[in-house]
């Protein structure tokens, strides 16, 4: 119950927006959320709420930060 | 499998997890002696049992799940208060689902329900407000139980209700919040624990802040981690990053979202709403200010006070291991009723009911 799904808002109407991940739609208040979101933005839904924004960039940071440290060439 | 987010499936992606625990094996040859870090958060002991992660781990880099499932560590005293609320005819209880098999002291939700009382499973809290607005002439009680995630969660539903002038909503509240058993287990020796991977989610709301003290005054290493499998691995390898330093810090694996300080946002509601108190965990006892209660302004809205509930002492069932399961003492397969008395069908304590749980996780996945 305390899982939060990763999800990518598409459309929005005030403080409700209609998120979707794996083709599944679902409504979310972001009443709880600190910062502004915009149709296209990630977000964590957890029990009907918008919890976190999800940041795209920093995601693909780390993704690169890991391939750099653990490269196959590193590892044979 | 199709992902909504393009970077999700890299996250999975086998070859890389598996040069991690490469680097992670190469590393555990310096150690002196075998390292045990504990995962407190629901999605990270699921996703560690899906992956077999600790399949990949050389053996002196133990993995040992805590207190982390937020239905797991509802003590039976609240399943009972949670049944009686259900005795009342004119009570609808609105539940997250993982709450209706847990065993109570005579029955369980499930059980109440196909004698006819009354329970809807809802998605969100305001999935219970709309049952409160559309039964006017009922009153809906929420079971309000989690972490710092869904605590705010409850609180916003609770301003809805004050929103839409409803008289007719109440949450019987049993909120916990996550770094108070964090300290009691950082300080028993049997479990010897070498760090955290700190929860996913909840950190999303109180900030990777939190953990300092466990850090800095408990001298332990905590990294706030997602929870995909290399997520996972990543955060393994800083907590023995840390160990092989000698140092106790806390980290941020999961930068993409957590902060340092949290959602303040939410937090603000919640400490609207709700005030520290004692309360009860499943296997650890009363933890001082580790609990969430209704603040006096909003006792209309709380079960505790709105009803009047006559509940006997709770009465736990004796073979259950799960007290030592959430402390990380043992593990499922530990348990004499794991998989025969014991099933995700048959339920004989709280760590099989919630997919969060150890024993489900365990029982689904094996390993
Ligand atoms: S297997 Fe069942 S009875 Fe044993 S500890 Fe787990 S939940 Fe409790």
């Amino acid at each position: 119950m305390c899982l939060g799904v990763p999800m990518k808002i598409v459309s929005r109407d005030g403080d409700t927006v209609v998120a979707e991940v794996d083709g599944v739609q679902r409504e979310a208040s972001i009443m709880l959320l600190n910062e502004e979101v915009a149709v296209g933005d990630y977000i964590i839904v957890h029990a009907g709420f918008a919890i976190s924004r999800l940041d795209e960039e920093y995601a693909e940071e780390t993704l690169s930060l890991m391939r750099e440290v653990f490269s196959e060439e590193d590892m044979a | 499998m199709k992902h909504g987010m393009k970077f999700q499936d890299e996250f999975r992606d086998r070859g890389l997890v598996q040069n991690m625990a490469a680097n992670i094996r190469t590393m555990a040859q310096r150690l002196t002696s075998p390292v045990n870090f504990m995962e407190v958060c629901g999605t990270h002991t699921m996703s560690i049992y899906q992956y077999g992660i600790r399949t990949l781990l050389p053996e002196n880099v133990r993995l040992v799940s805590g207190p982390g499932c937020p239905v797991c560590v509802t003590p039976i005293g609240y399943i009972d208060r949670a049944l009686a609320c259900t005795t009342d005819r004119d009570n609808i209880v609105a539940t997250f689902g993982d709450m209706l098999r847990v065993p109570g002291s005579g029955s369980s939700l499930m059980e109440k329900r196909a004698g006819g009382a009354d329970i809807r499973i809802v998605y969100s809290p305001l999935d219970a407000v709309a049952l409160a607005k559309n039964n006017p002439d009922r009153r809906v009680v929420f079971l309000g139980v989690g972490f710092e995630t869904t605590a705010p969660t409850i609180a916003a539903s609770i301003l809805e209700a004050i929103r839409l002038g409803l008289k007719n909503y109440c949450v019987l509240a049993a909120h916990k919040t996550m770094p108070a058993p964090m300290e009691i287990l950082t300080a028993d020796p049997e479990l010897n624990l070498k760090g955290y991977l700190c929860p996913a989610h909840v950190s999303t709301i109180i900030g990777a802040a939190a953990y300092r003290p466990l850090a800095e005054v408990h001298h332990i290493p905590c990294v706030v981690t997602g929870f995909e499998p290399a997520d996972v691995m990543q955060g393994i390898e800083m907590l023995l990053a840390q160990n092989l330093r000698g140092e106790s810090r806390v980290e941020i694996q999961y930068s993409r979202a957590v902060s340092w300080d949290g959602n303040p946002k939410a937090l603000a509601i919640l400490h609207r709403l709700f005030e520290p108190c004692d309360a009860v965990w499943r296997g650890l006892g009363v933890l001082p200010g580790s609990g969430l209660a209704i603040r006096e302004e909003y006792a209309d809205f709380d079960a505790e006070r709105a009803l009047t509930l006559d509940v006997p002492e709770a009465a736990e069932n004796p073979a259950c291991r799960c007290g030592e399961v959430l402390k990380g003492k043992l593990t499922p397969f530990d348990c004499p009723l794991f998989a025969s008395h014991c099933t995700p069908e048959t339920p004989a304590g709280a760590c099989m009911v919630s997919s969060e749980g150890t024993c489900s996780a365990a029982y689904k996945y094996g390993r």
